[in-house]
């Protein structure tokens, strides 16, 4: 599974980088983001691909598990 | 021109979408000393889009600024939006800007022929506007900044506030939304040159033409669209005037190429801080498209005027402004307060 690391990016970027990663069109991906705002646009990317997104939360920073 | 370096790549938020919350404001100006005085008709109280102070029975002094980070990479284009979106206010208020002051930050990456081109396209609008530009004040920093403070006049009776909306009056939106937007996913490559002309083209317009032909009908309430999107200076104009505003979602005008990048997650930070703000106040009667809240929701730089127009005027009005200003639409109306503020009818 690709691991990206979105923290200190603001968007549009973590969306660019997770749309990037879905090239290769994975069966899964995780993304870290440690804003509020990034969390809902790679979700609302993630969903849009036709992928599901589980999102837990530590410490202020988002770990989003994408999955098909 | 083209200049290498992207000026927008130099800014972490485009255009009004840097605005700071309408919520963060409020709350940050709260309990502050100030002198009352009875000259000062429009205050920053209301949430409008300048200070109105009247200085005898003909003429009250608008006084207004705007400044952002670059939402286009040509200069010249960017100088002008810029100065678009800060004249605006003027009109926004049914005066007539005729001071302008620069206000400006530079950084060490950028050439001084950009300085130039984005300070030329400064002049040209404000030249159009009938403004004259006298001076400014320009500092060295890490992001480049440009923008105005506009002084204009207007007859203290024809000021035009975002809290003078009635019962039954009609709402006209004179320029489609979902800006904030394109040029978020413009950054990630996924517009097109066209629409991304159209929309550039659509930014520089002056708000003065379709203000010279509202001035003519009964408008009760006008203020323009910017960084607080559709929604969020609706909701303003109705907590400001002690209305509901009633908007019809499919008569809203907006760019059809904004729809594919909103469902894909480019929406600028500044359409969630909008949502926060207002969205307590907007009630949703029916089902309506996530994307489509996301563009009533986006920030617009250098957006349209939103004028509130006594029904009589309504039809007359919207003939005469669609003669030169295509876009503009009838979005919805206005009632006596009911239980929400807002109510988006699909």
């Amino acid at each position: 599974m690709k691991t990206l690391d979105a923290r200190g990016l603001s968007c549009p970027e973590p969306v660019i980088m997770i749309r990037n990663a879905m090239a290769s069109k994975d069966a899964a991906y995780q993304i870290i983001v440690d804003n509020a705002v990034s969390r809902e646009n790679v979700t609302r990317f993630a969903e849009h691909q036709g992928y599901k997104v589980d999102v837990t939360e530590a410490d202020g920073e988002f770990t989003l598990n994408i999955t098909k | 021109m083209e200049t290498e370096i992207k000026l927008t790549k130099l800014a972490s938020c485009a255009g009004c979408g840097a605005k700071v919350g309408a919520g963060t404001l409020v709350k940050l100006l709260d309990g502050f000393k100030s002198h009352s005085d009875p000259r000062l008709i429009v205050g920053y109280d209301k949430s409008d889009d300048a200070s109105v102070y009247v200085i005898n029975d003909d003429t009250a002094i608008i006084q207004t600024t705007d400044f952002f980070p670059p939402i286009a990479d040509d200069p010249y284009l960017y100088g002008q939006i810029a100065a678009a979106n800060a004249l605006s206010d003027v009109y926004a208020m049914g005066g007539e800007p005729k001071l302008a002051l620069n206000i400006m930050c530079i950084t060490d990456a950028m050439p001084k022929e950009a300085v130039r081109e984005i300070l030329r396209g400064g002049y040209d609008k404000a030249y159009e506007a009938g403004a004259i530009i006298t001076g400014g004040h320009t500092i060295s920093g890490s992001e480049p900044i440009y923008g105005l403070a506009v002084t204009g006049f207007v007859h203290p009776s024809k000021v035009l506030t975002n809290s003078g909306a009635r019962p039954g009056d009609v709402l006209i939106l004179t320029k489609p939304l979902g800006i904030g937007i394109l040029t978020t996913a413009a950054k990630a490559g996924l517009v097109d040159e066209p629409t991304l002309k159209k929309v550039y083209a659509q930014m520089r317009e002056l708000n003065k033409y379709s203000r010279d032909i509202a001035i003519k009908y009964e408008i009760h309430s006008c203020t323009d669209v910017t960084g607080f999107s559709l929604l969020g200076h609706s909701y303003e104009m109705a907590e400001g005037s002690g209305v509901t505003i009633h908007i019809s979602i499919p008569d809203v005008p907006y760019h059809k190429e904004a729809w594919e990048p909103a469902s894909m997650g480019f929406i600028p930070a500044g359409a969630y801080r909008n949502r926060e703000y207002a969205e307590a106040g907007v009630k949703v009667a029916g089902n309506a498209d996530r994307a489509m809240l996301d563009i009533l929701f986006d920030p617009q730089t250098s957006g349209g005027l939103l004028l509130a127009v006594a029904e009589k005027d309504a039809a007359a009005c919207l003939k005469e402004l669609k003669d030169s200003i295509p876009a503009a639409s009838i979005i919805g109306y206005v009632t006596n307060r009911l239980d929400d503020p807002i109510i988006l009818e699909t």
